[in-house]
């Protein structure tokens, strides 16, 4: 049967990066003993895909992966066993089945991420950045250059942008809430909003200036015009 | 800062561990990592591979002294590598202390720092290890308060280069006298002594070698005149430290995982120490004698467990001459039962090849991927026999062509250049013998063959070690060296199947620099730190190794290089490494030394006691001791 996982990256796991993340779920898999399967051939790998990759330094309490297994008690059992192998900065939130067809695939069915946007050093804004971000907001496109391997092309973000607003943490700090469009056709990293968000109120980031942490993944059971949203965890079922 | 972003300490910064290559290399962490509460311990021992983190998490060795003293409550064992060149630069520029991977603490705070010496090309890296920590360079500048410095690993076995820098060496095999050390450096510190009085204890204890209690005097032409303990707890001999029982000792079951893909990326099985086999170049074959085995009962759990508790999907065995275990077609034909269907790989290195071999890598590898590997090490069997190498041509022309039969078309081959006796007719024979492999490939029907077949001559330069019968021999010059590879490659490329064949050689500067410190005494030791000082570090790596650097150190120091490496020695000189007892006695050595000279070989451990002195300790193939499958309980397979 397929199964999603979704789990939670944190702490100082934040600094391993996609590839080593795949492998450390290859070996975490055997450790736990689930009965994942492999595909044919001479040398046979593990069924699994990661919804999408998480760049090198953000933290995450949404990131899926899915897998193919053969037999497995329950889901309760599974997230049990898993956690006892993980290392500190990983936990697995769910094992859940999915439905069987192609199409239920994590990778392929992104569409939208969460994130939530905090700065290392919330004085590399201007003092009028509320202000700022409102009219951010307001415009009716959001203009920016995007470097392609072809070279660059003009992009709207605005249309991409499905929810932005901007917070405060508890201690006052800033924290920018967005929900962008993800997955492989028009894939928009929080670090490109905020640029933009500079560029427009007349400041610059300073090169690590971001703590980005991706909250959620979610698949569009809408249509274009009209998205609607459910996380990739709630496409699968406990078991 | 969000709830999610906890957890453990880090001693770098994100900015910096975002501006670097490979963070993991600094984070620990890793899945079975060992974590203790530094108040609840009395001893901190930070173990140091003086590599970059990808090397040194594949080294078994670590991995057995990181387990066994983390079995101590009262002592915590922590890992240290050397910060590749991206961090090592950070460091300096911020003035941070290097740090231990697991606690993040600055490793001046521990009590012990431990550093493997693998291999002469990572002696700088110890030195930037010792500075980024700040501990003085020389063992004669620390105090109390820094950590006890211990060397050990096979190039401990002439620690004299190395002595100004280290306070203690380590002879043998870590599992015997550590706790010992460890006891006797817990008392002294509760009753209040001082770092003399520890180091005049340490010197008590077997294998333990304090370098600051000899002096060492010279003749005229530069020899050793003598080598005298001048403290009266300094023995005269140190022992070499031996585990009489290898199936009941410390092994990891739960080994070290990283995030990032080490060089070893797969479990890792010793079935055996030592090698019976007598190689008359072979330093590891003298040093880890007698040959012992563990047990297959024992193998088998540890086989089971480490997977288990790994994950790894790949086991590999170790050792010197594999198919020389007893037991191998038992161990092989368990490991493919229990594991041929559970994805996981088995990997079979040093494998003699012959049917059996043979059939077993058919099972586990995709033959038309994979290669064979013979170590002919020389190119005609008179220089093999000098060399008592017991490989002939017509064992390797057998395997190949069985091999080749069996659809494998992929032949790996390795020689030394160099080697003592060594004339151009037998580099010629490197040539000739790879020829005669390919016409046994071609010898098979065009249909039945897998395309063309892909010969790999590579040649590494002879460097005359401590403790083996050459280690009175003369080493090359750079421009021998190279000349002999060019003979080896003109008569390849003069060969009718000169396109099945490919030519590597190793670099020559490199293997100058490896003779002048394998054989080095405590002379050298200014110019090792002039070229630290000049920036010389990972020489091991090729595009960080700065030759013209060494070069100036050498003449800046006034060290002749000449003195270690082209001289021949006379039987009787005095060599810096001559008050380690390292079990095989001199006079066996120097017997081997003269019978390589008649080209006479000698025959294996098992074909019968040669007498090279490591049978008292009792234990192993040696005489009179007890085969580890009887220890074990008369376990059979």
């Amino acid at each position: 049967m397929k199964i999603r996982i979704k789990f939670r990256k944190y702490g100082v796991m934040k600094f391993i990066g996609h590839l080593d993340i795949m492998r450390y779920f290859q070996k975490a898999i055997r450790r736990a003993g689930i009965d994942i399967c492999y595909s044919a051939g001479f040398s046979p790998h593990m069924i699994m895909s990661f919804a999408s990759p998480l760049g090198v330094g953000l933290t995450s309490d949404g990131e899926y992966l899915d897998i193919e297994i053969g037999n497995e008690l329950s889901s309760a059992s599974a997230v049990h066993r898993l956690n006892a192998v993980m290392a500190e900065g990983v936990e697995v939130l769910s094992f859940r089945r999915i439905p069987d067809e192609k199409a239920s695939n994590a990778m392929s069915l992104v569409a939208a991420a969460d994130y939530e946007v905090r700065f290392r050093d919330p004085d590399v804004l201007p003092e009028n950045y509320a202000k700022a971000w409102d009219s951010f907001c307001s415009q009716d496109a959001i203009l920016i250059t995007k470097k392609t391997k072809k070279g660059e092309r003009e992009l709207d973000l605005k249309p991409l942008l499905y929810q932005a607003s901007l917070g405060q943490d508890a201690d006052g700090a800033p924290v920018i809430f967005l929900r962008l469009s993800s997955g492989s056709a028009d894939n928009v990293k929080p670090e490109l909003v905020l640029e933009a968000f500079g560029a427009h109120a007349g400041f610059s980031l300073p090169e690590f200036a971001l703590l980005i942490h991706r909250k959620e993944l979610y698949a569009n059971s809408g249509t274009t015009e009209e998205p609607h949203f459910v996380s990739l965890e709630a496409l699968g079922e406990e078991f | 800062m969000t709830k999610s972003d906890t957890g453990k300490k880090l001693a770098l910064s994100d900015e910096i561990l975002l501006s670097i290559d490979k963070p993991a290399r600094y984070l620990g962490n890793e899945i079975n990592a060992v974590y203790k509460d530094k108040d609840q311990v009395d001893v901190r021992f930070c173990m140091c591979f003086p590599d970059v983190y990808e090397i040194g998490m594949s080294h078994l060795g670590i991995q057995i002294l990181y387990d066994m003293f983390n079995q101590r409550e009262d002592v915590w064992c922590e890992r240290v590598y050397s910060p590749w060149v991206d961090l090592d630069r950070v460091l300096r520029e911020r003035r941070i202390p290097l740090f231990a991977l697991e606690s993040q603490d600055p490793v001046r705070d521990f009590d012990f720092l431990g550093i493997t010496l693998q291999y002469e090309m990572c002696y700088t890296n110890v030195l930037q290890v010792l500075d980024l920590s700040g501990i003085p360079l020389s063992a004669a500048e620390r105090t109390w308060e820094d950590p006890i410095v211990i060397g050990g690993g096979p190039c401990a076995v002439n620690p004299e280069p190395l002595a100004e820098f280290f306070d203690l060496f380590y002879i043998g095999e870590g599992e015997t006298s550590y706790f010992a050390l460890i006891d006797a450096y817990k008392e002294v510190r509760e009753t209040g002594g001082n770092r003399q009085e520890f180091l005049e204890r340490a010197a008590g204890i077997p294998g333990i070698y304090v370098p600051s209690f000899y002096e060492i005097s010279y003749h005229e032409d530069g020899t050793i005149a003598s080598m005298e303990p001048v403290n009266p707890h300094a023995p005269r001999k140190v022992e070499k430290q031996v585990v009489a029982d290898l199936t009941h000792t410390y092994y990891p079951k739960k080994p070290l995982v990283p995030f990032i893909k080490a060089t070893q990326d797969r479990v890792v099985l010793e079935i055996q120490r030592g090698c019976i086999r007598g190689c008359r170049f072979c330093q590891a074959g003298m040093l880890y004698r007698p040959t012992r085995e563990r047990s297959l009962k024992m193998l088998k759990e540890a086989a089971l467990q480490m997977l288990e508790s790994t994950g790894h999907e790949e086991i590999s065995l170790s050792s010197l001459s594999s198919s020389d275990y007893s037991q191998l077609p038992e161990l092989v034909n368990f490991l493919i039962d229990t594991f041929g269907n559970k994805g996981v790989n088995i990997s079979l290195p040093s494998l003699r090849i012959d049917a059996f071999s043979l059939d077993v890598m058919g099972k586990v590898q995709d033959v038309r991927k994979s290669s064979l590997t013979f170590a002919p090490e020389a190119g005609s069997q008179r220089l093999r026999d000098v060399i008592n190498k017991g490989l002939t041509e017509e064992v390797i022309l057998e395997g190949a062509g069985q091999a080749f039969e069996g659809g494998w078309s992929k032949v790996k081959l390795y020689f030394m250049l160099g080697l003592p006796t060594e004339t151009e007719e037998d580099q010629k024979g490197i040539a000739h013998l790879a020829e005669k492999i390919a016409r046994r490939y071609y010898e098979i029907p065009k249909e039945r063959r897998n395309g063309k077949c892909q010969i790999t001559v590579s040649t590494s330069f002879f460097v005359p070690k401590p403790f083996t019968p050459f280690q009175w021999a003369r080493m090359c010059t750079r421009e021998e060296f190279l000349e002999k590879a060019h003979t080896v490659n003109a008569e390849i490329k003069e060969q009718l199947n000169r396109k099945s064949i490919r030519y590597n050689w190793h670099e020559a500067d490199v293997t100058v620099l490896e003779g002048i410190f394998a054989r080095g005494d405590r002379r050298v030791a200014k110019a090792l730190r002039l070229a630290y000082e000049k920036g010389c570090l990972f020489d091991s790596w090729t595009e960080h190794f700065h030759n013209e650097l060494w070069l100036a150190a050498f003449e800046e120091a006034g060290v002749d290089t000449d003195f270690y490496t082209t001289r021949k020695r006379e039987l009787g000189e005095v060599f810096p490494w001559d008050f380690i007892d390292i079990g095989v006695t001199r006079k066996f050595l120097q017997r081997e030394w003269e019978r390589a000279h008649e080209g006479k070989v000698t025959p294996n451990c098992l074909a019968g006691c040669q007498g090279c002195g490591a049978a008292r300790w009792h234990t192993g193939v040696c005489p009179g001791s007890t085969p580890a499958d009887i220890q074990e309980g008369g376990e059979q397979a």
